[in-house]
């Protein structure tokens, strides 16, 4: 393989919004009004810093209940975890293992994978290119996905709304699970991709 | 002297290639590989040789057909929200709920979610179609940009990944099945006005080159 151009290495720099082409020193791109930012200047702090966030809300998330629900005289909070597997004990198995793959093996994987992301463009030992990649690329198209819990409660709470019989009711792990999708989206969004491109060249040119 | 090498289509330019002028190039957004900016046929698309995003895809009337299906979609979600999303029945009380009401499902401390809910599947969605229209109208019909253009192009491309009206479909077909044991619950009309909205957005994103549309901002 040989050596890729790049904007940075042709002494320029490249809007990240509308992919024009500035000289290096430009700050501001005149077309679309996005800030220019070399790599540099753009550290993996915020990475971390919405990582953090992040993870902190994810905690609550689990561990306060998701749904409220009143039958009769019997209430029952439960968190996504337990809600889930109710479900599946109920038989809805498919449903249960949707929920469990969008506000578990989903939040979860994200959290490991923006760490890994962020290790490797800061000189740690990552996975290789190849998979850092294709990391990347999941990370951006599955992570708005772990919101659909949230979705699913207000939904059921809305309707189940017989005051007598039974009552559903949103409970607060939603809002910390709301918080914690929101901080590892703007965790990915700070990330800067080129750097990862950036790390295989160099790789490449140690070889 | 050796031969000069011609760079062909799409080939990961060497520094010998560089043109002299800044706007013929494109950098790669994902990756910062640079490319000489060479328009595909319509209906072909440019991608990224490294990373494979695509950097150059327009269609033919693309912003034509773009306009017409924002509006659309912004017809469908309007009738939408105002319509009943699902009802329950069971014994003899029937409860309706429109999109509104479901997003206000959440009461007390948590009435901020209600509106995080209602700006994620309906504001936000709704506002990037009106930018788009207001951005895309002119260029189409040959006209100066109206004034913002770029500011209004700029937040619409910000809000996308906050978009979540399909996410928001399979949360509540998830939530139907959870409780069609429970329950009789039948379909409101606004579900289907809901899922065309949605399937029109999808549609409206795939035809969108925004390269072009921020070049056509350059030349208008
Ligand atoms: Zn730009
Ligand atoms: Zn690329």
């Amino acid at each position: 393989m040989h050596k890729v151009l790049t904007a940075e290495t042709a002494g320029l720099i490249g809007c990240q919004r509308c992919a024009r082409v500035w000289g290096a020193e430009t700050n501001r791109c005149a077309r679309c009004g996005a800030r220019l930012k070399a790599r540099r200047r753009h550290g993996v702090f915020w990475v971390w810093f919405w990582w953090v966030a992040g993870l902190a809300a994810y905690i609550p998330a689990n561990l306060l209940p998701m749904l409220e629900t009143r039958v009769l005289l019997t209430k029952s909070d439960d968190t996504i975890v337990a809600g889930a597997l109710k479900l599946a004990s109920h038989g809805s198995v498919l449903i249960a293992a949707v929920i469990l793959l969008a506000s578990v093996a989903i939040p979860i994987a994200k959290f490991a994978a923006i760490a890994l992301l962020a290790r490797s463009v800061s000189g740690g030992r990552g996975l290789g290119s190849n998979w850092n990649h294709r990391i990347y690329e999941a990370v951006e198209y599955i992570g708005r996905w772990s919101m659909i819990d949230v979705f699913v409660v207000a939904v059921l709470s809305s309707l189940v709304q017989f005051s007598v019989i039974a009552t559903v009711k949103p409970g607060s792990a939603a809002l910390a699970f709301t918080v914690s999708v929101i901080c590892t989206m703007l965790s990915a969004q700070s990330f800067d991709s080129r750097r990862i491109w950036d790390a295989d060249q160099s790789a490449e040119l140690k070889k | 002297m050796p031969p000069k090498i011609v760079p062909t289509d799409r080939k990961i330019l060497m520094t010998s290639d560089l043109p002299a002028a800044l706007e013929d190039l494109i950098a790669c957004p994902t990756c910062d590989a640079l490319y000489k900016a060479e328009i595909p046929k319509a209906g072909a698309r440019m991608a990224c040789k490294r990373c494979h995003r695509v950097l150059i895809s327009p269609g033919r009337r693309a912003g034509a057909k773009i306009i017409l299906l924002a509006l659309a979609a912004f017809g469908l979600v309007m009738g939408a929200v105002f319509q009943p999303f699902l009802s329950i029945k069971r014994f003899w009380i029937t409860r309706d709920a429109t999109l509104v009401e479901t997003a206000l499902a959440f009461e007390g401390p948590l009435l901020i979610l209600s509106i995080a809910m209602l700006a994620l599947v309906i504001l936000l969605p709704v506002t990037r179609l009106l930018l788009t229209v207001y951005v895309l109208s002119p260029l189409v019909l040959n006209k100066p940009a109206l004034p913002f253009a770029r500011v209004a192009f700029r937040i619409a491309e910000t809000l996308r990944p906050w978009s979540m009206a399909e996410i928001f479909v399979l949360g509540a077909a998830i939530a139907l099945i959870k409780i069609v044991d429970l329950a009789h619950v039948s379909l409101g009309p606004a579900v289907w006005l809901f899922g065309g909205f949605v399937i029109l957005l999808a549609l409206q994103n795939t035809l969108m080159c925004r390269w072009s549309v921020w070049k056509a901002l350059d030349d208008a």
